[in-house]
């Protein structure tokens, strides 16, 4: 019997929230005002827990990097939000969200917790609604819904190209309500440096003060992770350039499981890097492939001339492109998942079939949507044998009130113009399916420490469908969470307050200031970009969208050695009492170390490929799916959740099998 | 300030000061326009004007409230304002974003002050003097001839002059400035923005007009 | 390209600061803003020299952290971006660029380049938000129609990313766009009527306490908003406000 008690309650999955709400213990409204929950992150999960703890009436104290808890990089996303509401009566239903997220996932994550995200989805359009998020209508004044790849509903909600801000500025709206009750304590730019733990429960934190540097002690009788994805082990990624594992990384060295670290997802339309100077990378939405047509030059000698600037697009003739997502897969053509998509650009970019002075780009063409557009106007004006120049126009003008705001965008960036001549995109890291291992209440292995929204492994499996992130982190927040805690809040009402005078708090404030110490009176020679470019370079090449057996080997021998000439030869400037983004850096860069390797030897374990991961050792070999990825559901259908030995590569396994009764398991195919 | 603790309701008494005196400038352009076209029309406006006691008693006291209202609320706002920003910027381009109308509200108020003072020791304060302190008889026809006395020296011509492009610089910010504090930006505004224009050169042109026509008609 | 910088470098909230002169090479032009800062930086700190501090974090053009007065503009001489998103190729090769933070009373300096924008989560603390509780108990989302005209103007309104830009800008240090605009999302929502002639008249209290100053409607605000914020918005919050207090 594994350690891991996924708790999940019996009975039929339809049923198995209602009863657990039914049964779960409580805590009584007069009790909760004698009990403290920290909440680290506030962004859409984050925010919206904070809000529905300190609404039920417990002390929240929350925490974020940033000057506003309203600037959490969940206000990124751009597509919109899943919900089975079944607004467009085309068959949705809480079962159909629930099977398209797990196929969606690969078949790596939770029934019972997918089920229940896909029940309480609905119910997260009502609450942002009755708070004045503003979701796009319809002329009738009902709302309108889009549809996202690899679901056949259409299920999104939307605000404009900006969901994610719209939404984070409700539970921002929310929290406001209950900061200005005196129900949370906000603290911005304070970062949660460690976890305190008091007989075996997660009991405080060690926070520092970002603008005076001063190390703060808060004590609660739960904490919760809401600090978001660690996409930035890569260094280049479309997270925001704060973005960190820290709090999730230190929870783990404190105890909590790290589950399938190696579950990520890479974007397929990012705007491709310019030159190493790059700081961040930047998404265009997935809706872009509904209408944009994926090639690169069939010809070496086209490419190359690209790449030297000698050629330009629109100067190769149509026989000379290569489409390769339609040519390989022509049932799905430019639509097939993300997972597919970026790993065949990178294939078609790798055999030296790029298009921009890097070599890493693919061309996303809009002129063949132009024109098609284009005639279609001009039947529906009545216009008889238009003009080549009017389609164009025609066609352009309905390109631009679809995506606008994303062409703009592009030009600011690129300085092209993308209606004249094809986009250039390329695949970046964008979320990660792994994090903390949390059991259906949301638990990690630390009693009283929580883990919610892209922080957890959570719901997504191996790859996350598009739209279903804002989904996740609310449910969590508003819904799930806050139902959950109770069950062992009920038992910490004759706790009383905790004190932070305590040998436990008194050591872990020594660690945390040990390791400023070191980084301000270290004295190397190399700036602490300078090891993240470095990891992210090892990353990005032997962890990326592709992995084997020797690279990533290399790659956990490469991070160990950048590791240990991080700890040698880091200089961080400045002070440790004051505000120093440096030394921010330093930490976080830090336990990136640690947690790329970690990263590397998940990947080793999984010798199979399943959405985000890719082993070129586990390919179909032979048949129409060949080259294609293949999954091992004999030996690998569980969760990896890796406990901390004081060393990321001696991790010990343990496995949560993964148990399908309501959905049966099925190869992916996309052909 | 009580009513006026408010800075919304600071603006949206400006704004309505500033209504009354664009009504204001509008009467008062009417009646010396007349002086162009018949010396007795204008005396018996002008006789109307000084001796009727709804406007000497009510509307006088008003407009007199209304102007020193519009300054000193226009000083306070200013103060406050500046107040707003301690260490200044080194470099600012004000240019790029803003007409220098908008942001210069204080000077071509300041100027519009000064001529005021000058305005009424030329007329107004003669005129108290004439009626209420020295009651000296009415004479229903001597207004033409003290109009077209004062508009003999150049300076004073000159100081009118430039005093009323200022006007006119205040007008143009001001005019569609009142309407946007009151709360009305809606699809009239592109009308009352060139309605604006029109009014803000205008009146002061006509203003400029009747006292060089004056001064080269004598 | 080569380029001179002016940046302000201010210790502490209490340090006096000062104007300090840098050189950067060969700045590509595709390099972001903030990418031409971390190039001085990365140099300042292999001449063991402290590095400028800035805001920033999504580098989208999103989260509003950024700021920046850049050669006497908020956000830099483009227009409909946030300094993040602003690109060097605006520039031209022996420029010199100042770069200041946003000055405002009610935006003290922490260091640097970095300011205290916190006035503005006040002013939303004070009723930017409708009362209700995120139990789940709602009605049903599509139980309240709302017009489209309605509902995108509400979303124009709404976009606003609460950099501080309009306060940057203004002449004044006015906040009235921020305020206007947050106002308007929920004075133009069925939702947000209840509370309407509360959340005006306590969101505009607050807006005075923190020490900004008075919209003497410049249009300044609305021309170097990185999400294009209409003036609309102020008039109507003027409106909502006269309103409310009419009302009593």
């Amino acid at each position: 019997m594994s350690v891991l008690n996924s708790k999940v309650p019996e009975g039929p999955i339809k049923d198995k929230w209602t009863n657990y709400k039914d049964k779960v213990n409580l805590v009584n409204p007069a009790n909760k005002r004698n009990l403290d929950i920290i909440v680290i992150g506030t962004g859409l999960a984050g925010g919206s827990a904070s809000a529905t703890l300190a609404e039920q009436g417990y002390n929240v104290k929350a925490f974020c990097y940033q000057d506003s808890p309203r600037r959490a990089h969940s206000i990124a996303a751009q597509g919109g939000i899943n919900a089975s509401k079944n607004y467009q009566g085309d068959g949705d239903s809480d079962y159909r969200l629930f099977y398209d997220t797990v196929k969606g996932g690969d078949y790596r994550s939770r029934e019972a917790n997918v089920y229940r995200l896909a029940e309480v989805s609905g119910n997260i359009i009502d609450q942002c609604v009755s708070q004045g998020v503003p979701f796009a209508r319809d002329y009738g004044g009902k709302l309108d819904n889009r549809s996202f790849g690899g679901v056949l509903v259409s299920r999104t909600f939307y605000a404009k190209g900006q969901t994610g801000q719209q939404l984070l500025l409700g539970a921002y709206s929310a929290m406001n309500r209950q900061i200005a009750r005196g129900k949370i304590q906000m603290f911005n730019r304070h970062e949660m440096l460690d976890i305190v733990i008091i007989d075996g429960k997660a009991r405080g934190i060690i926070a520092r003060n970002l603008i005076t540097g001063e190390l703060e002690r808060h004590s609660a009788h739960a904490v919760v992770i809401a600090s978001g994805g660690y996409g930035n082990v890569y260094y280049l990624s479309t997270n925001a350039m704060g973005s960190n594992a820290t709090a999730a990384w230190k929870a783990h060295k404190r105890g909590a499981f790290f589950a399938n670290p190696c579950f990520t997802q890479i974007h397929p339309t990012c705007i491709p890097r310019s030159g190493d100077y790059q700081s961040k990378l930047t998404l265009m939405s997935e809706s872009l492939r509904n209408d944009g047509r994926i090639w690169v030059p069939k010809k070496l000698e086209d490419a190359k001339a690209l790449q030297q600037g000698k050629l330009k697009p629109t100067q190769i003739p149509e026989e000379n492109r290569d489409y390769y997502l339609e040519r390989r897969y022509p049932a799905f053509g430019n639509l097939v998942p993300r997972d597919v998509a970026s790993r065949a650009a990178k294939e078609r970019c790798d055999a030296g079939y790029g298009v921009n002075a890097t070599g890493e780009a693919v061309y996303l063409d809009f002129a063949s949507a132009i024109q098609r557009y284009g005639k279609e106007q001009a039947n529906i004006h009545g216009i008889d044998n238009p003009s080549k120049e009017k389609i164009t126009e025609l066609g352009e003008k309905v390109i631009e009130e679809k995506y606008g705001n994303l062409f703009q965008m592009y030009e600011k960036i690129v300085d092209e113009n993308p209606y004249k001549t094809p986009m250039m995109i390329y695949p970046a890291t964008h979320y990660t399916m792994g994090g903390l291992w949390v059991d259906y209440n949301l638990m990690t292995t630390v009693p009283g420490l929580y883990c919610i929204g892209e922080a957890n492994f959570s719901d997504h499996g191996a790859n996350r469908l598009g739209a279903s992130a804002l989904m996740q982190g609310l449910a969590d927040g508003y819904f799930v969470l806050p139902n959950t805690i109770g069950d062992y809040l009920s038992n910490e009402i004759r706790t009383g307050k905790i004190p932070t005078d305590t040998p436990e708090f008194d050591a872990v404030e020594k660690d945390v200031k040990e390791r400023i110490n070191f980084f301000i009176n270290n004295k190397g020679t190399k700036s602490v970009d300078y090891f993240h470019k470095k990891l992210g370079k090892v990353m990005w090449d032997k962890v990326g969208m592709s992995r084997n057996e020797k690279g990533l080997t290399e790659a956990m021998e490469e991070i160990k050695a950048i590791r240990e000439e991080f700890w040698k030869d880091v200089k961080v400037t400045g002070a440790e009492n004051e505000l120093n983004p440096e030394l921010e850096k330093a930490g976080r860069v830090a336990d990136f170390l640690e947690l790329g390797e970690l990263f590397a030897k998940d990947a080793l374990d999984r010798n199979e490929s399943c959405g985000g991961h890719y082993r070129e050792e586990s390919v179909v070999k032979e048949g129409e799916q060949k080259g294609e990825a293949l999954r091992d559901d004999k030996n690998y259908a569980y969760v990896a959740a890796w406990e901390y030995t004081g060393n990321p590569r001696e991790a010990k396994l343990h496995k949560e099998p993964l148990k399908f009764e309501f959905i049966e398991l099925k190869q992916r195919s996309y052909k | 300030m009580g009513i006026l603790s408010s800075s919304i309701a600071r603006k949206v008494a400006m704004a309505l000061s500033a209504f009354f005196l664009m009504f204001f400038l509008l009467i008062h352009v009417s009646v010396n326009l007349v002086s162009v076209f018949s010396e007795d029309a204008f005396n018996t406006a002008s006789h109307f004007m000084g001796t009727n006691p709804l406007i000497q008693y009510a509307m006088q006291p008003i407009l007199l409230f209304g102007v020193i209202f519009h300054f000193v609320l226009g000083f306070v706002l200013e103060l406050k304002n500046r107040n707003a920003r301690v260490v200044k910027y080194y470099k600012n381009n004000g240019a790029a974003n803003s007409t220098w109308m908008s942001r210069n509200m204080i000077f071509s108020g300041l100027v519009i002050l000064a001529f005021i003072v000058l305005h009424f020791i030329d007329f107004w304060f003669p005129e108290v003097n004439y009626k209420y302190i020295a009651h000296l008889p009415e004479d229903p026809s001597r207004y033409y001839g003290e109009l077209v006395h004062k508009f003999e020296n150049p300076i004073r011509v000159g100081a009118y002059v430039v005093a009323f492009i200022f006007l006119a610089l205040h007008l143009l910010h001001g005019f569609q400035s009142a309407f946007q504090s009151m709360g009305c930006n809606n699809k009239y505004t592109k009308y009352v923005k060139s309605f604006g224009k029109w009014y803000a050169l205008l009146i002061p042109a006509l203003f400029i007009f009747i006292a060089l026509f004056h001064y080269f008609s004598h | 390209m080569n380029l001179t910088l002016k940046i302000w470098r201010q210790k502490s909230p209490e340090d006096k600061g000062k104007m300090v002169e840098y050189k950067v090479t060969d700045i590509s032009e595709h390099m972001s803003f903030l990418e031409m800062l971390d190039v001085l930086n990365e140099q300042l700190v292999e001449a063991n020299e402290e590095p400028v501090a800035f805001d920033h974090d999504c580098r989208e053009g999103i989260c509003g952290m950024c700021s920046l007065y850049i050669n006497g503009e908020a956000h830099g001489p483009d227009r409909g971006i946030t300094t993040c998103q602003l690109h060097m190729r605006m520039f031209n090769d022996g420029d010199t660029i100042y770069i200041e933070p946003w000055r405002a009373k009610a935006f003290p300096v922490i260091k640097d380049l970095i300011v205290d924008r916190t006035a503005l989560d006040r002013i939303q603390q004070a009723g930017g938000f409708i009362s209700v509780n995120t139990s789940g108990n709602t009605q049903d989302a599509d139980a309240i129609l709302i017009s489209k005209h309605a509902a995108d103007e509400a979303m124009d309104a709404a976009t606003c990313i609460g950099c501080g830009a309009c306060v940057a800008t203004c002449k004044n240090s006015s906040a009235m766009l921020f305020v206007g605009a947050k106002i308007s999302q929920y004075a133009l929502l069925p939702q947000g009527q209840i509370e309407a002639s509360d959340r005006v008249l306590n969101m505009v209290r607050q807006m005075d306490l923190e020490g900004f100053g008075n919209c003497t409607n410049t249009g300044a605000c609305e021309i170097e908003c990185p999400k294009g914020i209409s003036l609309v918005n102020i008039a109507r919050m003027n409106r909502e406000f006269l309103k409310a207090s009419l009302k009593g």
